[in-house]
């Protein structure tokens, strides 16, 4: 897999083509809530294939099934039917433990709050997905810095979440989903919280990993963003209603 | 953030470091789970210090309480064993209906002849084997001087072996001989409180004692009555006063004969007692409680009446032993009831925690925790403030025996092994009742857990 990423960042990955690598596929995913007798088909039947390097705004209107999909996507729920590969794994049949890992392994998570630990520093949340990984101290510690020096942040590893502002926050939070170098990252809204001056320079990072050849998957509300993507899925009512391609 | 050059840092390239994923026991994620845990429980200073105090009571309850039932069960078996573990002691007591009759102040003087003889010993040695050595004492009340001071007390007539039965040491000088004994000597042995009475400043060794008008030559003090009186309290005797002198028999028995005789309100009352009491030693500990009911049959087929009482040290070691076990049972219960509410506080707590902390379990189960890996968290947290309150609890459960011990001057013993117990315990107990809430945490549907506010 390393190989495979070695090969596209050095591409400095402006488009991603047909006929590359697979990162990710969606077959024919169908979601069915029960509420008592009560079933509730979210989404009809989706199939996509993300690839290597892809920059994907996910867009919709609000109970289109865009949650839904993120949260299969993020392996933090499972569809009724229909399969997905993560890599070359077919997560859609998976116990909860190797769900557990395929999430710390192999997904970066960035969510509209955030969602940093409050009792634990900056530093402390970059590491937390290598800690589940089972890294050793000295190696999650030599990685944590690297990001939080990356993401700009390395003059406030030691501060707890509530004394950054939202944007350096959010940073932390990219900082940690890049923590264990995962296949796809997926941000679920990333500038919802933000101001448009922080919400830019979120949206700028974005770009310079993209540059670098990391996959990202999007949700977000807003044009502006996805306009700075590569690929756009609009989902209606729990199935693509277009999936466009534009070069950037 | 926008001049931040994103140079591809060397840390992204590491195809050669290996995750050990997490297979069996990791010593530094248990670590890293505790320090975490330490962490949340320090963020909750007050709650957590709150939270624990069943425990610290519990524990430290366990520990006072079985300092202070150690310690009066030790002390009564002290009380017993001065007695002498293979010793039986019989004793005359004045009948019960001569008692009533003689203080009613009515009727003719009294003369009661009472208790136990000399024929009684002779019988009870001869009959029951396994007996090494009788000793038989009279006791009589009397005014003894030194120059111008004078103590009332207990003048016992005894034999030499008297203080060897007892475990009961001089303090200086020496108790009479065999040869005193033979000679009816005026020879006399102090208690340690008759001769700070009589002596308040000098040493009475050497000097001379007035009883009646008879002198006695001090040869020996006792020590501090090491034992109490406490058998002879049980008995009703009236020979308990703290305060005895010593000595021979055959002088006690030629200087003031076996009736005493004293004026009470209707007239003269006399009594004649020929011994007061005998103590009775027996080869070994086994067979001590038999051969004290046989002396029992003995002497119910030899007197009429009930005038003489018989004590067993033995057997009131066995009462005290058992009773001291109810004692501990007791106390064990309580101290388990504190301790279980100390529990349920824990659990109590720790769900609010995990109510509390929903969003931050979502958060570790979207970075790749595992089920176990939440319940590791939790549990040990619980582990973590029931150690806690078990370590304060083994503290003042060790303070409190000694505060006790200082203001009451109860005796209380901490044995090594009452702390590690309670201490064994409130860490199980946090286990026990870390369990659930920490299942509940771990069972918690992660995308549920991400959106709870």
């Amino acid at each position: 897999m390393l190989e495979i990423e070695t090969s596209v960042s050095t591409d400095s990955g402006a488009s991603a083509i047909r006929g590359q690598d697979i990162v990710a596929s969606l077959d024919d995913i169908r979601k069915t809530y029960y509420m008592g007798a009560l079933s509730v088909e979210v989404l009809h039947g989706i199939s996509l294939d993300f690839y290597q390097g892809d920059y994907i705004s996910i867009m919709g209107p609000s109970g289109c099934g865009k949650s839904t999909l993120m949260n299969i996507l993020g392996c933090l729920d499972q569809p009724t039917e229909g399969k997905y590969f993560l890599g070359d794994q077919d997560t859609s049949k998976m116990e909860d433990d190797e769900l557990s890992s395929i999430r710390g392994a192999r997904l970066g998570f960035i969510f509209q709050s955030y969602n940093l630990i409050q009792q634990l520093n900056v530093l402390e949340n970059i590491e937390m997905p290598l800690f589940y990984q089972g890294y050793s101290e000295a190696d999650s510690h030599e990685i944590a810095m690297g990001l939080a020096v990356r993401v700009g942040l390395d003059d406030r590893v030691d501060h707890k979440p509530f004394e950054l502002s939202g944007g350096q926050q959010q940073r932390v939070a990219i900082a940690r989903a890049l923590a264990v170098d995962p296949l796809i990252i997926l941000a679920d809204e990333p500038t919802g919280n933000l101001d448009s001056k922080s919400g830019a320079e979120i949206l700028n990072l974005f770009d310079e990993l993209h540059d670098q050849g990391k996959t990202l998957i999007m949700v977000t509300h807003s044009d502006e963003m996805a306009e700075r993507s590569q690929r756009l899925v609009r989902l209606r009512d729990g199935l693509v209603e277009s999936d466009d391609r534009r070069n950037a | 953030m926008t001049d931040a050059t994103l140079n591809p840092p060397k840390t992204r390239s590491r195809p050669n470091r290996s995750p050990s994923l997490a297979t069996g026991f990791n010593f530094v994620r248990f670590k890293k789970i505790t320090e975490v845990g330490i962490k949340s429980i320090y963020s909750h200073g007050l709650r957590s210090l709150l939270t624990v105090l069943g425990i610290v009571i519990g524990v430290a309850a366990v520990i006072a309480m079985l300092a202070v039932s150690e310690g009066s069960s030790y002390e009564a078996q002290q009380q017993f064993r001065d007695l002498g573990a293979s010793n039986i002691l019989v004793k005359s007591v004045k009948p019960a209906e001569v008692e009533e009759s003689s203080r009613s102040g009515f009727g003719p003087p009294q003369a009661i002849v009472y208790g136990l003889t000399t024929a009684d010993i002779t019988t009870i040695r001869n009959s029951i084997p396994g007996i090494s050595n009788v000793i038989a004492s009279r006791i009589v009340k009397k005014n003894v001087w030194n120059g111008g001071l004078n103590i009332n007390t207990d003048v016992v007539g005894t034999s030499v072996d008297y203080p060897v039965s007892r475990n009961y040491n001089l303090r200086s000088g020496r108790f009479f001989s065999e040869s005193e004994m033979r000679d009816h000597g005026n020879v006399v042995v102090l208690s340690d409180e008759v001769a700070q009475a009589l002596f308040p400043i000098d040493n009475p060794l050497g000097k001379t004692i007035r009883i009646d008008s008879d002198y006695y030559n001090i040869v020996g003090i006792m020590e501090s009555e090491g034992f109490s009186n406490l058998g002879q309290n049980q008995a009703g005797s009236s020979n308990s006063a703290p305060s005895r002198i010593f000595i021979p028999f055959t002088s006690s028995k030629s200087r003031f004969g076996e009736t005493t005789t004293r004026q009470t309100a209707g007239g003269v009352e006399s009594e004649t007692v020929e011994l007061h009491e005998a103590i009775i030693q027996v080869e070994g500990q086994d067979g001590v409680i038999e051969v004290g009911e046989i002396i029992d049959q003995i002497l119910q087929r030899r007197h009429k009446d009930i005038d003489y009482a018989i004590e067993v040290p033995l057997a009131l070691l066995r009462q005290a032993e058992e009773s001291a076990l109810r004692d501990q049972i007791v106390a064990g219960a309580i101290a388990g009831i504190s301790l279980l509410v100390g529990g349920i506080g824990i659990m109590n707590i720790m769900l609010a925690s995990v109510t509390e902390r929903t969003r931050e379990i979502g958060i570790r189960r979207a970075l790749g925790a595992k089920r176990k890996d939440i319940i590791m968290q939790f549990l040990i947290e619980a582990v973590i403030l029931s150690g806690v309150g078990g370590l304060i609890g083994v503290v003042l459960g060790i303070a409190i025996p000694f505060i006790i011990s200082a203001f009451w001057g109860m005796t209380t013993i901490v044995t090594p092994l009452a702390p590690i117990l309670a201490f064994s315990i409130s860490a199980l107990i946090g286990v026990i009742f870390g369990i659930y809430p920490s299942i509940r945490a771990a069972d918690m549907d992660p995308v549920e857990a991400l959106r709870h506010e």
